[in-house]
């Protein structure tokens, strides 16, 4: 009996690897901290009835940030492990296997875990609050996408000490991420991790989507909207008609390890090629998903910090959307080597280099938004000013790749890897890093220092290109991606070193954003936001206090114009809406369900990945009798009293005063 | 008092006062399911897709003209498109205030779902005793997941709708239950018409 414990535990635990010993031994003891914490504080009910259960848009978009915030840390420790790897020639510090799994972990947590997270935490603060809601379109729904999300990290980032890790590349070609040549659970994890969580990225597609299209203030016409909700829009479309590819592409390949279907083997009449051109239709629109909802917040802030309405409106808008559409057309340039013939290669390398034209057009208006306005460099807008020349070189570097005769020498190389980290950390991250920046007031209701976040910037900022760049001209020199390790004689090692400080310098300015987080809330008292307005901003949400009410807007506001509240303060008689009439508020009651059921997704995906049938019934039968007793429930909203608002702007303006 | 008050009563009370501002929420709850609607177009576009591009890959085993009969087929479709009118007379039941007609009629459209499921369950069924797995070829389980995912898709129906009979049977015709009845026929009527899709593409361009 013990002998089998043994041999079970061998098998279901990753063994072998200090630096896993280490880890397992950090998850117990931060678990063991977390649940006597909230045992000796009494935390438990208040966790339960004020986060886990609750369906407010703005407590979901916090928790989504602070997820994406761990899975940043464990992100960015698997890049530190792959440049330490790197740094000098012919290191033994990750054996191949284990270098295999972390580049794949490494990108799928940063695309998937960390990017889309934090993005979906910035729609859930911002988007109600800009478009003058109350709430999201189906707030229930919006818990349940948080909540198979969270479950679907959990499920991932647990192969890292139970099973063992994916190691296929984050797209997980087959035929190596079939159960030929990958026969362990690595590969199983990846599918029902981004699984699970996907389904959560749909339903927040839908729910945006709809929220923007029916719950917008009255008046507010959608030319009228900020053009952070019109990223949004752009974001959401892309997200609806691309991740069901993605959802029907993963049930395909967990098909064929599971039940011995033949869609990408070699044998069988499987085609692998189909699963390259299906991964790319979601996977290229996914980057365009992540980095929209970026153009929109530097459209925001470069309109705020320069004190001027955003130049070319509807040319933004026009771009964003084209841009969106144009996503889906571009796909097969990740695959110009794979022989599809000139013809396709010329399509896909035209309708690639077509994005660059409203990118292009984008980069302008940002550039005449500043032109002759009076700005004021606090931290959104250097993130901002860092982000354009960044994102030029990163797109210029997209359009060398696009070229399809030239791709041939690019392709697979350290330039793909500088042009993509390039786009992706200069746009998306410094994005969501600039909107975090410029809404935490909003969020929090007390202001960040300045001075650490501007080290936070700079230590970045020069890390980031004391990385990259290095890479490129790697890349030119024949560097591929994904190598182990390199010889000596190729002259690779200074340019590599270079880039391995330039990593450090990032995780150092990781470190400082910590740590400004922590001053901020050591110091909040000092630092309240009284105005909910600090840094002069434009659209709806800086017409409420800091933080907003559970209710956002006691009174919803009429809209007539872009930039409604910079206009209504330009006006005089700026905070006449209090005097309005109150009426009871519609509010969502919090529910229990959403977590529940995830946690019962949970379940049923682990039991598909190691194939345990009495987990998959629970978790099955589970989701089923979440989803009818949800459906049984009719008693899922309550009405807040005039009486209760008015106490409640009192206190809340009070502090104002 | 007024905490135990429902939200179905909190929407009668309020059923007349449009000028609130905030959006008809039932309303906004059919639209989200529309675009619900047009995710899983897409899957089951990807599907198809897959499907026709596998088709000829039969690695020498069976391909279609062997294995189909279409005398099943032809009955089980059939009843698909009965049960998508009987939903249809279900709604007609609904719009005059008929709450047994719109019960009843649901029921037959449960029933008739039912028979579609059993015997697609006996085609398969008799699909795998003649040796043709998902395993055996990329045609079968491309052939299996399509018309597999759509069988789930009217089974996942078939549970919902009893769900919703039962909760009829509760609560009679509300704006809730209203809503909910309209956006079960939205979905019902979609799967007739992605079938009507599988039995051109799969029976009978496979037969032909």
């Amino acid at each position: 009996m013990w002998e089998k414990i043994k041999e079970f535990a061998s098998e279901f635990f990753v063994t072998g690897d200090p630096l896993i010993y280490g880890a397992d031994v950090t998850i117990v003891l931060t678990l063991i901290a977390i649940v006597s914490g909230l045992t000796y504080f009494k935390k438990w009910k208040w966790l339960w009835r004020e986060w886990l259960t609750t369906v407010d848009h703005k407590k979901i978009g916090i928790m989504y940030i602070l997820a994406a915030f761990l899975m940043l840390f464990r992100g960015g420790v698997d890049a530190l492990l792959m440049r330490a790897q790197l740094a000098m020639p012919e290191l033994n510090f990750l054996p191949p296997d284990h270098y295999n799994q972390i580049f794949t972990t490494h990108g799928v947590i940063m695309i998937l875990f960390m990017a889309m997270p934090f993005m979906f935490g910035l729609f859930n603060i911002m988007v109600p609050l800009q478009l003058g809601a109350r709430d999201v379109a189906y707030p229930f729904l919006n818990s349940l996408s948080f909540w198979l999300f969270f479950s679907g990290a959990m499920l991932f980032n647990l192969s890292f000490v139970i099973g063992g890790s994916p190691d296929a590349g984050w797209l997980a070609y087959p035929p190596y991420s079939g159960t030929m040549y990958n026969p362990g659970v690595g590969q199983d994890f990846y599918i029902w991790g981004i699984q699970i969580s996907g389904l959560g990225s749909l339903m927040t597609g839908i729910n945006f989507l709809v929220t923007i299209l029916k719950m917008r203030a009255p008046g507010m016409k959608l030319m009228k909207m900020p053009m952070f909700s019109w990223s949004v829009l752009s974001s959401c479309i892309a997200i609806i008609f691309s991740f069901p590819i993605l959802t029907a592409t993963l049930a395909l390949l967990f098909l064929d390890r599971y039940a011995g279907a033949h869609f990408f083997t070699l044998d069988g009449g499987g085609n692998p090629m189909m699963y390259i051109n299906l991964i790319w239709m979601w996977g290229h629109p996914e980057v365009y998903i992540i980095v929209l909802p970026a153009f929109g917040i530097f459209s925001e802030i470069v309109s705020t910090f320069s004190k001027k309405k955003l130049f070319g409106y509807k040319s933004m808008v026009w771009a964003m959307m084209i841009i969106s559409v144009l996503s889906f057309l571009v796909w097969a340039h990740h695959f110009f080597t794979m022989g599809s013939g000139a013809d396709v290669n010329a399509f896909f390398a035209l309708t690639t280099m077509l994005i660059a034209i409203p990118t292009g057009v984008k980069v302008f208006n940002w550039l005449f938004t500043m032109f002759r306005g009076r700005i004021t460099f606090e931290t959104p807008m250097l993130w901002t000013i860092g982000f354009i020349p960044c994102f030029i070189v990163g797109g210029l570097t997209g359009v060398l790749l696009s070229v399809a005769p030239a791709d041939f020498q690019f392709h697979n190389s350290y330039f793909l890897v500088a042009h993509f980290h390039q786009v992706i950390i200069g746009g998306v991250v410094f994005g969501y890093f600039a909107g975090l920046y410029y809404w935490w007031p909003k969020m929090f209701g007390f202001t960040l220092n300045e001075r650490i976040g501007k080290w936070a910037f700079w230590f970045w900022n020069i890390g980031f290109y004391c990385c990259f760049m290095p890479q490129y001209v790697l890349g030119l020199m024949g560097m591929t991606r994904r190598v182990v390790t390199y010889s000596w004689d190729k002259g690779w090692w200074e340019l590599n070193l270079v880039s391995t400080i330039g990593a450090v310098l990032m995780a150092i300015a990781f470190l400082f954003q910590v740590w400004q987080i922590v001053d901020g809330f050591k110091h909040q008292a000092k630092n309240r936001d009284t105005t909910g307005d600090p840094w002069n901003g434009r659209t709806l949400e800086w017409s409420i206090p800091s933080p907003a009410p559970v209710y956002n807007f006691a009174v919803l506001p009429n809209v007539s114009r872009q930039d409604e509240w910079w206009e209504q303060k330009q006006s005089a008689g700026a905070h006449q809406t209090i005097k309005q009439k109150l009426e009871p508020i519609h509010m969502p009651k919090n529910s229990g369900v959403p977590i529940v059921m995830s946690a019962f997704w949970f379940i049923a995906g682990f039991g598909f990945i190691f194939d345990w049938t009495g987990f998959i019934y629970t978790g099955l039968a589970g989701v089923v009798g979440c989803l009818l007793y949800h459906s049984f429930n009719y008693d899922t909203d309550y009405y807040i009293p005039v009486d209760e608002i008015e106490r409640t702007e009192a206190a809340i303006r009070k502090v104002n005063i | 008092m007024a905490e135990s008050q429902t939200s179905e009563q909190i929407l009668q009370a309020h059923a007349h006062d449009e000028h609130h501002g905030h959006p008809d929420m039932e309303e906004v709850r059919t639209f989200g399911f529309w675009i619900y609607l047009m995710t899983d177009v897409i899957i089951f576009g990807t599907l198809f897709a897959t499907y026709i591009v596998l088709q000829q890959n039969t690695d020498g085993g069976p391909g279609p003209a062997d294995l189909f009969q279409m005398g099943g087929i032809i009955t089980s479709t059939f009843i698909l498109l009965a049960s998508s009118y009987t939903c249809g007379l279900a709604l007609l039941s609904m719009h005059k205030h008929n709450v047994k007609g719109l019960i009843s009629w649901l029921a037959v459209t449960a029933g008739l779902g039912a028979i579609f499921i059993g015997m697609e369950i006996a085609e398969f069924n008799h699909l795998v005793h003649e040796g043709a797995t998902i395993g055996t070829s990329a045609f079968l389980s491309a052939f299996f997941t399509l018309v597999g995912t759509h069988g789930l898709h009217v089974l996942f129906g078939l549970v919902w709708m009893i769900a919703l009979i039962i909760q009829l049977a509760k609560r009679g015709i509300t704006p809730v239950t209203k809503r909910k009845v309209n956006v079960i026929s939205l979905f019902w009527h979609f799967l007739d018409v992605v079938w009507i899709f599988v039995f051109t593409v799969v029976y009978l361009m496979g037969v032909s």
